[in-house]
């Protein structure tokens, strides 16, 4: 049995785990990260598509090993195929090769000092007078103890571990969209837009996207609410039929790849810290409601955790009281951010497919900019002015 | 035979000298603790690709 004693311990290298692990060993905290997989990155869960100041705010010079593809709009198709394409000044952002960029994340915490373990499942946290005080794992086949002063979970949305520690992180079929992807090649969309499909019928609650990747590669991925998922209609049925009903982008194209996996949109979990226990991304359920993207939102989280964690360890303090720091932060900012999202997020479920139809004749791409946004104020504006009839439902949902 | 699930990288190399093709790579698992099952099938109900079936074991 080998045992392991530092500072942090961190559960799952993704993008939350390996910058929380970069964020703490450039502060010179000595972190172990634990993957479970036997290689960082794969398989993904993930359509790739981050904008551009999430990427800027890491700090890291873009590399075209990682970076499949520049975006530079979102193209938005109603359930009657009407367009209306959404361009910010200057660039939207990059669709990853998350692969390689996850291991590239490590790569950066490795050398600052952190150090990885893979093909190593956590199966319990360690509690030492009802605080966590490190995690027993098995690593390639072997129980290993590894002792800590803080544990962070960042193990995504089937995270055991803060379930261990007792906080409930389970998902609701109402606010989990049932995700399901392929990578393929041979489709024919253009390569610099994210192209999003919304309708009851292709994607209930939810939507369908193509994110390009570059030569005629592209991750074709459809989220549907949990509570519409049922026999003949799950996530895969849907996307099948999505595929085969449109040749304009389809014909000649097969899969490359297929991935699966949930994505939460909505925040249930009540607390993300424990005494000596913190949790972010996916697993804390820090997620855009609306587009279903983490990758941000989880880097972002990572950052706030790694700075109230190193004080908390110069105090030489790991209590939730200390660490409640994370999360108060967290409210303030991306927590925020996502109620505003959130309204929005029941607002849109309310609206059927003439609804759909309509508002993507009036709204212009820079309306439609504004209210991913989260600003509903402005949603209301617009609204009266183009849709008043759907006025009514959004003072309901947006108030 | 018996497979150490913890070391086994399901790479699928031992699938291809066996000579009596009594091995089958069946990629990761997913387990079921029968003892906390109650079957309520919101797992299945929820699955993308409809691979959970069934109520309680």
């Amino acid at each position: 049995m080998t045992d392991y004693d530092v500072d942090v311990a961190v559960v799952g290298a993704g993008p939350a785990g390996s910058v929380v692990a970069l964020e703490l060993a450039r502060r010179n905290v000595r972190v172990l990260v634990l993957e479970k997989r036997q290689e960082i990155g794969a398989p993904k869960r993930c359509a790739e598509g981050i904008s551009a100041p999430s990427l800027q705010q890491l700090g890291l010079e873009l590399d075209s090993r990682w970076v499949a593809q520049k975006i530079v709009a979102t193209r938005l198709y109603s359930p009657k195929m009407r367009e209306v394409t959404i361009a910010p000044k200057g660039l939207l952002g990059y669709i990853l090769e998350r692969k390689i960029f996850e291991k590239y994340l490590a790569a950066e915490a490795i050398k600052h000092g952190a150090k990885y373990l893979v093909k190593t499942t956590v199966t319990d946290v360690i509690k030492e007078d009802g605080r966590v005080a490190g995690v027993k794992a098995q690593s390639w086949g072997e129980e290993i103890t590894v002792r800590a002063k803080i544990v962070i979970a960042a193990d995504g949305v089937d995270s055991m571990t803060a379930k261990r520690a007792g906080i409930d992180t389970v998902n609701k079929l109402g606010d989990y969209h049932s995700g399901f992807q392929y990578e393929m090649a041979g489709v024919n969309a253009d390569i610099d837009k994210l192209h999003i499909f919304i309708g009851s019928t292709i994607a209930p609650k939810g939507y369908v996207w193509i994110f390009p990747k570059g030569n005629t590669m592209a991750n074709v991925g459809i989220g549907i609410l949990g509570d519409k998922s049922a026999d003949g209609a799950r996530a895969k049925d849907l996307l099948d039929r999505f595929i085969e009903g449109n040749p304009r982008f389809f014909a000649g194209a097969s899969p490359i790849e297929a991935n699966g996996g949930g994505i939460p949109v909505n925040i249930s979990v009540k607390t993300f810290v424990a005494d000596g226990f913190m949790i972010i991304g996916d697993a804390a359920q820090q997620v855009n409601p609306i587009h279903g993207g983490g990758i941000a939102l989880a880097m972002s989280a990572a950052r706030m955790a790694a700075k109230v964690a190193a004080e908390a360890l110069t105090a030489g303090d790991y209590s939730r009281e200390r660490l409640l720091a994370y999360e108060n932060e967290w409210k303030k900012t991306d927590g925020a951010e996502i109620q505003r999202i959130l309204k929005l997020r029941h607002f849109v479920e309310k609206l059927d497919d003439n609804d759909l139809d309509s508002l993507v004749d009036v709204l212009s791409g820079d309306d439609v900019l504004r209210l991913m946004d989260g600003d509903n104020k402005f949603l209301l504006k617009v609204l009266l002015t183009k849709a008043p009839k759907l006025l009514s439902l959004a003072r309901k949902f947006l108030q | 035979m018996n497979v150490d699930r913890g070391r086994c990288m399901y790479c699928g190399g031992c699938v291809g000298v066996c000579p009596h093709q009594a091995l089958e790579l069946k990629e990761v698992l997913l387990s079921v603790d029968s003892d906390k099952c109650t079957g309520c099938g919101i797992c299945a109900k929820f699955c993308p690709v409809g691979a959970i079936r069934g109520g309680v074991e």
